[in-house]
């Protein structure tokens, strides 16, 4: 597993030891236990993002994947300080966003930019396109610009400056709108580009168009992505770490390739698992129940009411997130070491506390484990 | 083969294995059994104030009994309005021309009139479709909803009813299911709300499940629950499915055929491993290369398909996917390709896979098609030709 891992990143396992060494400058995003809590009436609370810890590296494409709900966007919105956060601290080029004024924040945003799902409701549908794209440079007292700039990075992102010049939003299709969204986003050449579900509304034949024009930016402005998708096919293609959430927490972190080939985490493995390929029949273990409501999470490992290995240890002890091989971080009791997709899964063997599996903890009974969940 | 459900030693499980029919050579080595629906060149014209939105364009197939048929297409292909012609709830008005006979099991459904397919709907064939939220009725009990139809087709007592309502609740992998009877749909998750609106599908045993994007809207691992559960009643059951769908990948494994629609047309169809194995029609073999693989290195260029779904207001000529097509020729802009059946192409075919092509993928003639776009570096519908566009 180690050597598919050393090629696939720059990280090999021989600079280990530096890499935090050199972290202090080669990270560009730092979440600090970030949390975000809403309220959610009659005194209860949503916990939205529960205590996340996560760098991003410069230069690097990390994806966040999750199923709804679990926090993944809130994540997104957090960094960018909308709204701040609850607890915690995001550090952004060494600077805590949260101990600065709203006015520092705000000259701050220049460098960190989001795109959103909707293409079509995120542009005013009363302005012009290049009007569009160069409100952001008027906002900095760079309007004189506009004329010189806006035709290039719509040239960038494949339209033609001349073609759009008089449109409105209305006029063009979801993936062309789409466009223009990260044409704003980088007209003020951020550092840091946040995409949330950037191409879940678009047909599959113009999601590989976006999917594609993003590489290429990415390249061309020499980018950052924070890449949140619920689409595992997507996240895989375009990220060189993932970072796997269920319900507000981080399970699972780690290079793209050896994260999908060798799921660590029991929910990754489950949702590696339920992708529907195109490679032919579905692979491994398919799973049962649903996500908890984050207004009252399970105690312990929040997965642990789907999990087919969890013990009693699992609910009264919050796993914290270790290194379990080079470069790869998790937060469960039990991690599935050096085992394939598709293969039975048995915890690790040095990880195993006392307290054996029950059968019908094992065989993933699909009975027992839905009246589990479910109730 | 190695799931667990295959040690149980129910023929019922058994045959349930048997739902990862990419296994099976082709669809047809299930026992041949009648036609159950007949489509026979369904036309929908939709007046609207901009023109005539040609939605379905001589659409015909038929599905035999206990037949999975998969519907494969993008936005605005003409999918859910066919779908919805089938099942009789769009019919002929002032704003809306149909032509074309649907035939279930020797009743013309198409000249029933609302009385008539009231007798037919949720008995015979039966809907899901795509969002279980709007799907349900916001103020009516989870058991009243499924009862409605038991009640209406079955002449069931209340009790009757309420019993069989909560043993079909079970049987869709519902938890406590007599607790859920009185629940709203408000206070079940996305999931639940899904295998409750497929218990009322099911209530009355149709022969025909209509399924229109049912799992669209759900998160990837509960898809593959409520994916796994179609199959498995399906198949326990009998019944033939219609599953619509606008991504290959979900079907790949859950469809005896597929039929791939590209503005309001099917431009190819064939038994579901072949499509797959051999696909004729480039759109379809694009579709294929724009989805990321989920196996190999990461940072793959996907291959692109230029443009975007053409506007059904005013349909390119020709053939309507030569404007996007990496192999479109002269004759493709001007001239529509018929549906023409794969084993009459050299080195043959399987039967039941046709295709709309007049340079078919993987002959001759596409090889020369691609060589001669490549080098004027454009098609004759005047695209640029790039690498991301051609695969290798």
């Amino acid at each position: 597993m180690s050597s598919t891992t050393d090629m696939s990143t720059d990280t090999g396992s021989v600079l280990e030891k530096t890499r935090d060494d050199r972290s202090a400058d080669d990270v560009v995003l730092r979440l600090e236990d970030l949390v975000v809590e809403f309220p959610a009436g009659a005194g209860q609370v949503v916990h939205a993002v529960s205590g996340i810890n996560l760098e991003v590296r410069r230069g690097e494409t990390l994806g966040l994947v999750g199923e709804s709900g679990c926090g993944k966007s809130t994540t997104g919105r957090a960094i960018m300080q909308l709204p701040r956060p609850t607890g915690g601290s995001v550090h952004f080029d060494g600077r805590d966003l949260a101990a600065l004024s709203p006015e520092e924040v705000r000259k701050l945003r220049p460098k960190l930019q989001m795109i959103f799902q909707d293409p079509i409701s995120s542009l005013n549908p009363r302005r012009r396109i290049p009007d569009i794209v160069g409100d952001p440079l008027v906002v900095w007292g760079r309007g004189a610009d506009k004329d010189k700039v806006v035709p290039d990075v719509l040239r960038a992102v494949g339209l033609d400056p001349d073609q759009v010049a008089d449109r409105r939003p209305h006029q063009f299709s979801g993936g062309q709108c789409q466009r223009v969204s990260i044409a704003r986003a980088l007209v003020l050449e951020p550092e840091v580009l946040i995409c949330d579900e950037p191409v879940s509304a678009l047909d599959v034949s113009v999601q590989a168009q976006i999917l594609n024009l993003l590489e290429d930016m990415k390249a061309r402005y020499g980018l950052t992505l924070v890449f949140i998708a619920h689409d595992l096919g997507v996240v895989r293609n375009i990220s060189d770490r993932v970072a796997v959430m269920y319900l507000g927490r981080i399970c699972e972190l780690g290079p793209t390739e050896a994260l999908f080939d060798a799921p660590v985490h029991p929910y990754t493995r489950l949702l590696v698992s339920s992708i529907p390929s195109m490679e032919g029949a579905q692979r491994g273990e398919v799973g049962t129940g649903e996500m908890p409501s984050p207004v009252s999470p399970p105690s312990g490992c929040r997965f642990r009411t789907r999990c087919p290995l969890a013990t009693d240890r699992c609910a009264d002890e919050v796993p914290q997130m270790r290194e379990v091989a080079p470069g790869r971080f998790t937060a469960c009791h039990h991690p599935v070491l050096d085992t394939a997709v598709g293969e039975p899964i048995a915890p690790a063997v040095t990880a195993v506390p006392t307290t054996p599996l029950t059968a019908s903890n094992g065989a993933g009974s699909n009975g027992a484990a839905s009246s589990r969940t479910e109730s | 083969m190695t799931r667990p459900t295959d040690t149980a030693p129910t023929t019922v499980a058994a045959e349930a294995a048997g739902r990862h029919r990419a296994a099976n050579a082709a669809g047809d080595a299930r026992p041949a059994k009648g036609d159950l629906l007949t489509v026979d060149d369904v036309h929908v014209r939709f007046h609207t104030r901009n023109g005539v939105v040609h939605a379905v364009e001589g659409v015909s197939l038929t599905l035999r009994e206990g037949e999975v048929l998969a519907v494969v297409g993008e936005s605005g292909s003409g999918k859910t309005v066919f779908t919805r012609r089938v099942m009789g709830l769009i019919s002929g008005s002032r704003e809306t021309d149909v032509e074309g006979t649907v035939t279930f099991d020797g009743i013309t459904l198409s000249d029933l009139d609302a009385k008539g397919l009231a007798g037919v709907w949720g008995k015979e064939i039966a809907l899901v479709l795509q969002d279980p939220m709007t799907s349900l009725n916001p103020v009516k009990r989870i058991g009243a909803q499924i009862t409605e139809t038991l009640v209406l087709h079955h002449k069931l007592s209340k009790q009757d009813a309420n019993a069989r309502a909560v043993e079909l609740l079970r049987s869709v992998g519902l938890s406590e299911p007599e607790r859920r009877v009185r629940q709203y749909p408000h206070e079940l998750s996305g999931g639940m709300r899904q295998r409750v609106t497929i218990a009322i599908a099911l209530s009355c045993s149709p022969r025909l499940l209509l399924a229109d994007e049912p799992t669209t809207a759900l998160d990837v691992t509960v898809q593959a629950q409520i994916l796994d559960l179609l199959g498995d009643l399906q198949s326990r059951l009998g019944m033939a499915m219609l599953l619509v769908t606008h991504d290959l990948r979900v079907v790949r494994s859950r469809s005896d055929r597929i039929a791939v629609m590209y503005a309001g047309r099917i431009v190819e169809t064939a038994p579901t491993k072949d499509l797959f194995d051999a696909p004729r029609m480039p759109y379809t073999e694009a579709l294929m290369n724009a989805v990321p693989p989920i196996t190999g290195p990461n940072h793959v260029r996907l291959a692109v398909i230029p443009g975007r779904p053409p506007n059904l207001l005013s349909p390119p000529s020709g053939c309507r996917f030569s404007p996007r097509c990496p192999y479109a020729q002269d004759r493709c802009l001007t001239e529509e390709p018929p549906l023409r059946p794969a084993s009459e192409l050299p080195g043959g075919g399987i039967e039941g896979h046709s295709y709309r092509c007049w340079y078919p993928v993987g002959t001759p003639e596409n090889a020369e098609a691609r060589r001669r776009n490549v080098e004027r570096g454009e098609t004759a519908a005047g695209t640029p030709v790039t690498g991301e566009m051609v695969p290798a």
